[in-house]
């Protein structure tokens, strides 16, 4: 049933008729109100069993899951930006011993300078720790995943972090079905771990492994992977069947099938794409876009198959690889190995900057007519740039460039 | 699709008119995507949230640049914002204020609007008389389904109760209803 709800307070509403038996918890910016509504769930008993524990920090926040999940419990947690940071060794040690944790992440730069707003900076960061991580394009698929991703995550053993753009989704009223309990319960079978802590029958978990068997513990991660890959198309299948709406997938395409340019693009701005690609269409235009769902895995042949009969690729991304250009990019580019199109990147929407439908149309066209560079920031304001760079040439002590840039913007104003 | 901006001061309840908005719109089948400008709010400091409504799925996640409707919560940001950037010229105008356009200095610049599209409203002293304090959210938005019609009063008024309840619902509900009956029959421009 559609409630107009806001978008976290339903991430809250899904976890909780997903029954983790533990949710941790550092509720300090940077952080959503997810785990806000999810205390209040437990407090009023709607929760339950479920033990969940304010911690003293983010590191801990992951620390105390990642026991509670050795120890044969359903766990989750909720980070975004500098906390993700915070966090980053729990991160990796999660998926290397192999346990099921979820986590939503509600994206957000990662200073300095300090922001608070969305950008896909964070995800990035930790991409290769060995999680999967799935993103939602908009505020239903951000409900939806989590119910998804507790099922896969405990399959495969295997960590997944839910991706859900910060602010732009996580605080955005609108109408939204949250996934009935009777529905959550069939779909997402009791948690049944394949290693526990338990006294009766005592094992260790984290041994030191050296070079002998380092590698192949680390390729059993790969191949996690690589099974999420088959498996993420089919439980999105099951989950269409219950639930009856797409939410979930590799990737989703869109007016791809005759289009000429393809932008490939994840998250949130994945809407506003849409709509530029229905206007370049209507203008005669042969453009579609693909927005990925799984990033990690990274689905190297159905994005191959996805872009197949394009002859250019637009990949806009809000994340910046300082000395590459993008890291979505480079991904795309693997997929399309050995066909020689251009792949463009565009950096857009860093820092909350809006990703707005005019600067994607104007974007598209550009690229349609492969009038852009290999790599292009979307509304750069170069007059703030090289009046910084001035600044460097014209004296050794030219001052913190954040304060000197937000000078000169308020002086523009 | 109907894209409304609001603009006030941290503490004035920016952002909850908006969700308001959106229950009510919702209430009526209507499909409606409310959002913040997102930011560390502090009390006083310029807030902007916004609305779509539409009869369909709203795909767009860009803040509203071209609005059909702006409502001032507070007009003292006249002097220091240009709350009305890219307001279409068929648009809507709602601004709190107990004065007219002709004192806000707006007098000529609200002509370009078609009649009865641009109101200032009391909203400050109506909530005053009726919730005792100066939070004129919930009557701004009974000035706004009065002006434009999107949204009935009813729908609102559930909306507001549906938030708030017992008292403070019923209070503002009621801010809402005399606002609504200040702009909903054709009056004079102010």
């Amino acid at each position: 049933m559609l409630k107009q709800l806001e978008c976290s307070r339903a991430i809250a509403e899904v976890i909780a008729r997903c029954r983790p038996e533990v949710v941790c918890a550092y509720p300090i910016t940077p952080q959503t109100h997810i785990v806000e509504g999810l205390s209040e769930l437990v407090r009023d008993g709607t929760l339950a069993p479920c033990e969940y524990i304010n911690v003293e920090s983010e590191t801990s926040a992951l620390s105390v899951a990642l026991g509670a999940s050795a120890a044969g419990a359903r766990a989750y947690t909720a980070t975004a930006s500098q906390g993700l940071l915070h966090m980053a060794e729990v991160v990796y040690n999660v998926s290397g011993l192999g346990l099921p944790v979820v986590m939503t992440l509600g994206n957000r730069a990662v200073g300095a300078p300090i922001n608070i707003w969305n950008d896909h900076s964070d995800a990035m960061a930790l991409k290769d720790a060995g999680w999967i991580q799935l993103f939602a394009r908009d505020a239903q698929e951000a409900v939806d995943l989590h119910v998804l991703a507790f099922r896969l995550a405990e399959e495969l053993s295997c960590p997944v972090m839910v991706c859900v753009d910060g602010f732009v989704l996580t605080h955005s009223v609108e109408p939204l079905d949250v996934p009935a309990q009777d529905d959550v319960d069939a779909f997402l079978p009791p948690y049944r771990p394949v290693q526990v802590l338990d006294p009766t029958d005592p094992v260790s978990i984290g041994a030191m492994v050296g070079p002998e068997a380092f590698t192949e513990v680390r390729y059993l991660a790969h191949h996690k992977q690589l099974q999420a890959l088959e498996r993420i198309p089919q439980l999105a299948a099951d989950f269409r069947a219950r639930f009856g709406r797409d939410s979930g997938a590799l990737l989703h395409g869109y007016r791809t099938g005759d289009a000429d340019t393809i932008v490939v693009a994840m998250g949130s701005v994945t809407g506003t794409i849409e709509v530029a690609i229905d206007e370049l269409r209507d203008a005669g235009l042969a453009v579609g876009a693909v927005a990925l769902c799984a990033f990690r895995p990274f689905p190297l042949a159905a994005l191959a198959g996805a872009l197949g009969g394009a002859q250019r690729v637009v990949v806009v991304e809000r994340n910046l690889a300082p000395g590459l250009g993008g890291a979505m990019a480079s991904n795309v580019r693997m997929a399309l190995r050995g066909q020689p199109i251009p792949v463009y990147t565009a950096i857009a929407g860093l820092g909350g900057r809006p990703v707005t439908r005019a600067s994607l149309r104007r974007l598209i066209e550009a690229a349609h007519a492969d009038a852009v560079d290999d790599l292009t920031f979307v509304d750069l304001d170069n007059d703030a740039i090289d009046r910084e760079l001035a600044r460097w040439d014209e004296r050794r002590r030219s001052g913190p460039s954040a304060e000197n840039m937000l000078r000169d913007a308020r002086r523009a104003r | 699709m109907l894209e409304i901006r609001i603009h006030g001061r941290g503490g004035q309840g920016v952002v909850t008119a908006a969700e308001l908005l959106s229950f009510a719109a919702f209430r009526e089948g209507q499909y409606a995507q409310a959002f913040p400008s997102f930011g560390s709010e502090r009390m006083g400091a310029p807030v902007v949230s916004f609305c779509r409504l539409d009869h369909e799925p709203i795909r767009l996640r860009e803040p509203i640049t071209a609005p059909d409707v702006v409502v001032v919560q507070d007009p003292t940001l006249l002097q220091s914002l240009d709350v009305f950037a890219g307001l279409h010229d068929d648009g809507w105008v709602l601004v709190n204020s107990s004065r007219g356009f002709a004192d806000l200095g707006l007098a000529e610049w609200v002509e370009r609007f078609p009649r009865g599209h641009a109101r200032c409203v009391p909203a400050t002293e109506i909530a005053r008389a009726h919730l005792g304090r100066p939070l004129p959210s919930a009557a701004l938005l009974g000035g706004f389904a009065g002006l434009t019609g999107a949204v009935a009063l009813d729908s609102l008024r559930a909306a507001i109760r549906e938030r708030f309840a017992g008292d403070v619902g019923e209070r503002n509900a009621a801010a809402a209803a005399a606002t609504f009956a200040l702009t909903r029959p054709e009056p004079a421009r102010c």
